[in-house]
């Protein structure tokens, strides 16, 4: 079978021709698939903020940089009529077993946490998975941050409150750092 | 070519995992479960079977130096399809294979089969290869992850079989409990595969 | 301090082999001799450093500029692939028997995907320059360790006697079970 030759030039047009061709056919798919891709990540947001707050008219939508960045917070402050029901904030950790994890915290108006829901995490299946379960989560349903030492929720290992998933303290220790966060940024008005 | 055995190899025969030992980052890191072993294994072949179809249709206009560069980059072009398919239509699945989606394109397999096969073979080979050696890997996938899945979360498929509340043998389900399944796993394909000689 | 902590943590508890299992073709096939285990985890440290800050830079100021990062992985390979080409000249001429012992394992390092994880995490995990280039390092230097402490073993894998049908990857996959139980010790270590 006969092979084009090994010329510098020959080399080089193939390169460049199969990466145009290349880089064509993933804008093409790119373009292609933008829109579900937007809509799925929106779809998911949407139905955590229903869950984790009360139900609600309309929604204000915030970004509030934390002090310890490096991402910043979504809080979506829920409405029926002029009184707010509750607060959804988008929060994060890095600090999961597998890096990012991020999760919707929803806060009612005096500050005490209604629900949570995760968003996205790489955890290891059966282990650090265990934090969308009722059994960790729950944990944290009524807590009021506030009354709690130091004003930090923390797992018992570190003389809080939260029992840690067994074999996971380092996702259980990382969703309370997002919790954290999420709590001492929640009161802030935030730019929309 | 018998297309036949040119399929089933994949399998047992010369199955990627198992016997040729190619592949093991994926291996070892997506298969906590069934079900993500079994997305990794779909997704690799898909790549598989497109990266063998079209390098085995370009392999003439390809100057032999530059062989290895310019099949990177159609391996790397199906990847990121895979990837962008996925995130759109699959978000769960795509998130929880995370970084291994795109490190198909470094997978040992594709680029083992598109140089070894690919490019040396008419593209109705080619693809039977490809689709064949997927397979295989998805069925190695599936079946590693199913074990520690088992063994470590007392489920299949995300099926529990225990009690709700009950922990199976964490150890499986970690980086150690892959390394040592997986060798236990082609240590016994290996003995059974054998034929009987002392 | 951040910056030692993030170096411990990238060699021992997050290590890249063990703990992320990136990089496991070559630590099964290289790591027979310790002489050649050191030369190619040089190789690695030379070659993921250097691919993470070219392609970091091409994220920063090509990719996202031009919203184009769905070329991420095209363009992210293809600098390894020339970096790889770059080191083989370089160690031919420098040091031809490194250069032999290493064979057909440096172009391998083309497809290690412990390089081109390493270059996608430090993007995923949205480290500023400096932190992707000493990431990087500690990684290397994490699967180095790895594979130098592995071939020891192998060396000793070798002369013992290994049940016939574990003999071969079996047992050193048992063994890299083994090593990965030992450094999940580690995890403790920083909070």
């Amino acid at each position: 079978m006969a092979k084009r030759e090994s010329s510098l030039k020959n080399m080089i047009s193939t390169l460049l021709v199969i990466t145009l061709v290349a880089s064509a056919a993933l804008a093409g798919v790119y373009n292609l698939t933008k829109e579900p891709i937007a809509a799925a990540t929106k779809k998911k947001t949407e139905n955590a903020i229903k869950e984790v707050i009360p139900p609600f008219d309309r929604l204000e939508r915030f970004a509030v940089m934390p002090s310890d960045g490096p991402d910043s917070l979504i809080l979506y402050k829920g409405y029926k009529g002029d009184s707010i029901v509750g607060t959804a904030v988008q929060t994060y950790t890095y600090k999961g077993f597998s890096g990012y994890i991020s999760i919707m915290v929803g806060f009612n108006a005096d500050g005490s946490i209604n629900d949570i829901a995760v968003l996205e995490h790489k955890e290891t299946p059966g282990l650090g998975t265990k934090m969308a379960e009722p059994k960790f989560k729950d944990q944290f349903k009524n807590l009021n941050i506030a009354q709690l030492t130091n004003q930090k929720v923390k797992v018992t290992k570190d003389q809080g409150t939260i029992e840690a998933i067994t074999a996971a303290t380092i996702s259980s220790r990382a969703f309370c750092d997002a919790v954290q966060r999420a709590w001492e940024n929640q009161k802030k008005g935030g730019e929309k | 070519m018998n297309q036949k055995s040119n399929f089933l190899k994949g399998f047992i025969r010369e199955n990627p995992v198992f016997v040729l030992v190619l592949g093991m980052c994926p291996t070892l890191g997506v298969s906590s479960s069934a079900f993500n072993g079994l997305g990794m294994g779909l997704a690799t072949t898909f790549v598989l079977l497109m990266s063998n179809l079209i390098i085995s249709l370009i392999k003439n206009f390809i100057p032999d130096k530059v062989r290895i560069p310019a099949f990177i980059v159609v391996i790397a072009t199906f990847v990121t399809i895979v990837d962008l398919v996925m995130a759109a239509y699959a978000p769960g699945l795509h998130a929880q294979l995370g970084i291994f989606i795109p490190l198909i394109v470094v997978n040992c397999i594709v680029l083992g089969r598109a140089e070894a096969f690919a490019s040396r073979n008419n593209p109705l080979s080619s693809v039977i290869d490809g689709f064949g050696m997927g397979l295989g890997f998805a069925f190695a996938l599936t079946l590693l992850g199913s074990v520690r899945e088992m063994l470590g979360s007392g489920s299949i498929f995300g099926l529990k079989f225990i009690p709700t509340n009950a922990d199976g043998i964490l150890i499986f389900i970690l980086a150690p409990g892959a390394f040592i399944t997986l060798g236990f796993l082609i240590a016994i394909i290996n003995q059974l595969s054998k034929p009987a000689k002392s | 301090m951040e910056y030692i902590l993030l170096i411990i943590s990238a060699i021992l508890v997050n290590n890249i082999v063990l703990t992320q299992f990136l990089g496991i073709c070559p630590f099964l096939g290289v790591s027979t001799r310790i002489s050649t285990s050191l030369g190619m985890g040089a190789a690695v440290i030379f070659v993921m450093a250097l691919a993470t800050l070219v392609t970091f830079l091409i994220n920063q100021y090509i990719l996202v500029p031009l919203n184009i990062t769905f070329l991420q992985t095209i363009s992210y390979i293809l600098v390894i692939a020339a970096l790889v080409q770059m080191v083989e000249i370089i160690l031919k001429k420098v040091s031809p028997p490194l250069y032999q012992a290493l064979g057909l394992y440096l172009p391998l390092i083309t497809t290690n995907c412990a390089v081109l994880g390493v270059a996608i995490m430090v993007i995923k995990r949205n480290f500023n320059l400096v932190e992707s280039v000493l990431f990087a390092i500690s990684m290397a230097i994490g699967f180095s360790l790895a594979l130098v402490i592995f071939a020891s073993i192998h060396e000793q894998l070798e002369i013992n006697d290994v049940p016939k049908g574990m003999k071969g990857v079996p047992i050193a996959l048992v063994t890299a079970g083994l090593l990965s139980l030992a450094f999940m010790g580690f995890a403790g270590l920083v909070k």
